[in-house]
């Protein structure tokens, strides 16, 4: 082995044989590197190692033991149906961050967040700032084909003016509020919105949050009702509601009347569809918890 | 006691060309006068060249190709006068207003701050430059002296002490009168023919007293060198105020962007000069057309909209209120665009007119173990942005309000505080955390310090905006049935809970009262769980949320 010849094409042409390389692997690198195409090339084995994100308390505590919190510069999701406590879960860790003098943003798409409920959860609203999506009319066209604006009130016409969707709104707020940094928590609250709408949302925008979330202590945090971001997200969880008629079954005997009865809570029961954070295969892996209705 | 004399050549054209640095390169006359009668009242140096005096009529220079002719303009002389204050006062606090074109200042304790005298002179040239504005600036030991040899010389003269009359004698006898009143002795030295400084000082003073008295007298000390008198310091205002006159309407925002950026420029170059910021800017456009006036306020200012007499109908006015000190014209001139994008004046403008509240600047220094926070440059922009996208009502913090009435908040303009660290009162304990300021809070510190204990876990309500009206049907005094054709729901309530009754406001127009109700009904992905309302005053049933 030590005495395999090596060709060098040193000389346009011809062909030398050079003596035997102490280190094959090292040789044939530094040769790969001097080819123009390919100095740009790293070896897979030297490949930088993605460090570990910083993880911060999500405000439910099995799902902070399940998943070890919510990692910062990352993508979360929580998926589940109505009524299955995805928002508790959202006001949960707003809360938590909000109490840590973070400063977060809500993107709300379909104009659902309750302020009484934030409150009754522990929301500090000096450092939320919320942002309520809804049908607007906007001009169409961007700024670079239309460079003049007119000063003069109701220039546009109808046809320069179209209704703009909220999801539309939603992508592009969190653009600029992740592009503006300093975020502890921006949340997106895909909850109501339709199916078919969420899935529409292009896998570009998910990629495209993320590599601005990257790198930063923020953390992107996505509620829906199906997975959206795919594999943009480096942890998905997906909640449901656990055994729902059992929250009031102490008082929702068919005999017993209406006004004595209580809306006690729901059982949540949540569990991790993916995560990236670990390099082992996620699944099965469950935690239930109960959410508790305050006065509010 | 050296003394600095900052003197603006052609004071009405500078003013001008402040705001319109183009013109610089041009000939530019600056006329009076009303319409028939306009006569040139100051011209730029290129202007000269190409024969035009002060003096000549509209007529006379009509015929000059290439010349710029732009109307006096009191306020921007102002505003250049202030500017030519700011620049002084920026060095030295004991200034005097000579003139609405010179300013004299006192150097007395300065060189230990700023370097020797021929460097001060050069900065002070350099900050009026800045400010925009060329001026001409001397030094030299007595106010007066610094004075003549700012008109006399261009650039920067520095006259040592004891060579006063040996400088002063090359310069005219013009020189030394400074307005129209003194013309007679400037025609009597004409007769004399007395033509430089050092003529006048080398009259007889006994034979010149007996001829003009204690003018004569006065203006050969001048001439000299050697008067001495004590400087009467201004007070300026803190004004911080600019204006542009436009020779023709605006109709674009484009432009009134470019003109509204020179503007902030100037300003933020004069408030930089006397180290303040300012947190609020007013811009008022007078427009040309009468149209109905807008008073408003942006960033969740107070705003009002006011239809006052026809005078002042013509003008529009925007505040622009920062949450904190800024000084950033770029950051201000995009607030501004986003501002007048979404409340356009309406009306062709003629008149710009910006004015900035100075407030000291902002002394910050965030510590190392706090938790990230949007810097108030950057967010005071997204924020203008994001009310472009969403509108300006449906962005921002929000505030609960002291009533049960649904929907019982306001919005509230978003500003979060800079971290104090703050003694959490948990009242269900009854006793205090300290919350740790630090974000590398992790899963190892004690639940009930995080406060993520999941016994405090809320159910959370989702509300429809606006209520979906549903039709219920009774049963034994309980919903028993629901149809919702908006989201495609109708069948059995499985669960009920309630009602629960409130009211309120009923001592006023806008009363309400209300039963609710805790539902459960069954839908394709589960049960749900709805919030079920009537309205006892209209009798209508409306499905207010979800619990989620």
């Amino acid at each position: 082995m030590s005495s395999l010849p090596l060709i060098s094409t040193a000389a346009p042409g011809r062909f030398v044989a050079v003596a035997a390389a102490p280190a094959l692997p090292t040789l044939v690198f530094e040769r790969l590197a001097a080819m123009p195409k390919l100095a740009g090339v790293a070896p897979a084995s030297r490949l930088e190692v993605r460090p570990t994100p910083q993880m911060v308390p999500s405000g439910v505590r099995e799902i902070d033991a399940l998943t070890g919190g919510l990692p910062r510069g990352c993508l979360t999701e929580i998926c589940g149906p109505a009524s299955s406590g995805r928002t508790s879960v959202l006001l949960a860790a707003l809360a938590a961050a909000t109490q840590r003098q973070e400063v977060c943003a809500l993107v709300d798409i379909s104009d659902a967040f309750n302020p009484h409920s934030a409150a009754a959860a522990g929301v500090n609203f000096e450092r939320m700032l919320w942002v309520r999506c809804g049908m607007r009319l906007q001009k169409s066209g961007s700024p670079q084909r239309h460079p003049s604006t007119s000063l003069r009130a109701g220039s546009g016409t109808e046809k320069n003016e179209k209704i703009e969707k909220p999801v539309e709104q939603a992508l592009r707020v969190t653009d600029l509020l992740l592009q503006s940094g300093g975020f502890g928590l921006v949340m997106i609250d895909l909850g109501d919105t339709p199916l078919k709408m969420a899935r529409r949302i292009p896998l570009t925008s998910w990629f495209r949050f993320q590599r601005a979330v990257e790198h930063t202590p923020t953390v992107l945090f996505v509620i829906s009702q199906v997975p959206c971001a795919q594999t943009c997200a480096s942890l998905l969880l997906k909640v449901s509601g656990k055994k729902l008629s059992a929250v009031s079954s102490k008082l929702s005997a068919e005999t017993s009347p209406a006004h004595t009865q209580l809306l006690h809570g729901l059982q949540v029961q949540g569990e991790v569809l993916r995560s990236r954070l670990e390099r082992k295969p996620a699944g099965s892996v469950t935690a239930a918890f109960t959410t508790k209705v305050r006065a509010g | 006691m050296p003394f600095a004399c900052i003197f603006v050549p052609d004071f009405p054209v500078e003013a001008l060309l402040r705001a319109e640095r183009e013109l610089r390169s041009q000939s530019l006359a600056v006329i009076e006068g009303k319409a028939p009668l306009q006569k040139v009242l100051a011209v730029n140096e290129n202007a000269r060249r190409a024969g035009v005096y002060p003096g000549m009529t509209k007529l006379q220079i009509e015929a000059c190709t290439g010349l710029a002719l732009r109307a006096r303009s009191l306020q921007q002389e102002a505003a250049a006068h202030a500017a030519l204050l700011d620049c002084a006062q920026s060095f030295s606090p004991r200034v005097e207003a000579a003139g609405c074109d010179t300013i004299v200042l006192d150097l007395a304790g300065l060189e230990p701050l700023f370097g020797p005298l021929p460097k001060i002179a050069r900065a002070l040239a350099r900050r009026a430059s800045v400010l925009g504005l060329e001026t001409s600036v001397a030094v030299a030991a007595n106010p007066d002296t610094a004075a003549l040899a700012a008109r006399g010389f261009s650039g920067v003269t520095v006259i040592p002490e004891g060579k006063e009359a040996e400088q002063l004698g090359s310069l005219p006898v013009e020189v030394l009168f400074s307005n129209s009143d003194e013309m007679q002795l400037l025609e009597t030295f004409s007769r004399w023919g007395i033509r430089k400084l050092r003529d006048l000082a080398a009259l007889p003073d006994v034979a010149l007293s007996e001829r003009l008295g204690q003018a004569g007298i006065h203006l050969q000390a001048l001439a000299h060198g050697a008067t001495s008198r004590t400087l009467v310091p201004v007070e300026p205002l803190l004004v911080f105020e600019e204006v542009i006159e436009l020779e023709y309407p605006l109709v674009l925002l484009e432009p009134l962007a470019f003109l509204l950026g020179r503007l902030l420029e100037q300003l933020c170059a004069r408030l930089e000069a006397r180290a303040l910021a300012t947190q609020e800017l007013r811009l008022c456009l007078e427009l040309e057309n009468g149209w109905p006036t807008e008073d408003s306020s942006m960033n969740g200012g107070t705003g009002v909209l006011a239809r006052p007499g026809l005078a002042q109908a013509r003008r529009f006015q925007r505040t622009l209120r920062l949450p904190v000190p800024l000084l950033d014209s770029r950051t201000f001139l995009k607030l501004l665009q986003l501002d007048l994008k979404a409340h356009p004046p309406g009306a062709p403008i003629v008149k710009i007119q910006l004015a900035a509240e100075p407030v000291r600047p902002r002394a910050a220094q965030n510590g190392l173990f706090l938790p990230p926070s949007p810097e108030p440059e950057k967010l005071e922009l997204t924020l203008a942005r994001i009310a472009g996208i969403v509108g300006g009502d449906k962005v921002g913090s929000l505030e609960l309000l002291d009533t049960h009435r649904p929907e019982g908040f306001r919005m509230l303009r978003f500003a979060p505080e800079t971290f104090s660290p703050q003694r959490h009162i948990d009242t269900k304990k009854n006793n205090s955390t300290f919350l740790f300021p630090t974000s590398s809070l992790s899963t190892s510190v004690s639940p009930c310090l995080r406060g993520d204990n999941s016994d405090d876990l809320v159910t959370a309500l989702r509300i429809f905006r606006p209520p979906i009206g549903v039709v219920v049907t009774m049963r034994d005094g309980k919903p028993a049935c629901i149809t919702c054709p908006k989201k495609e729901m109708q069948g059995e309530i499985l669960w009920a809970a309630g009602p629960w009754r409130s009211s309120g406001d009923w001592w006023e127009q806008e009363g309400w009262a209300r039963d609710e109700w805790d539902i459960a009904v069954q839908a394709e992905t589960g049960i749900a769980l709805y919030r079920l309302v009537r309205d006892r005053l209209g009798g209508q049933w409306i499905l207010e949320g979800t619990y989620d």
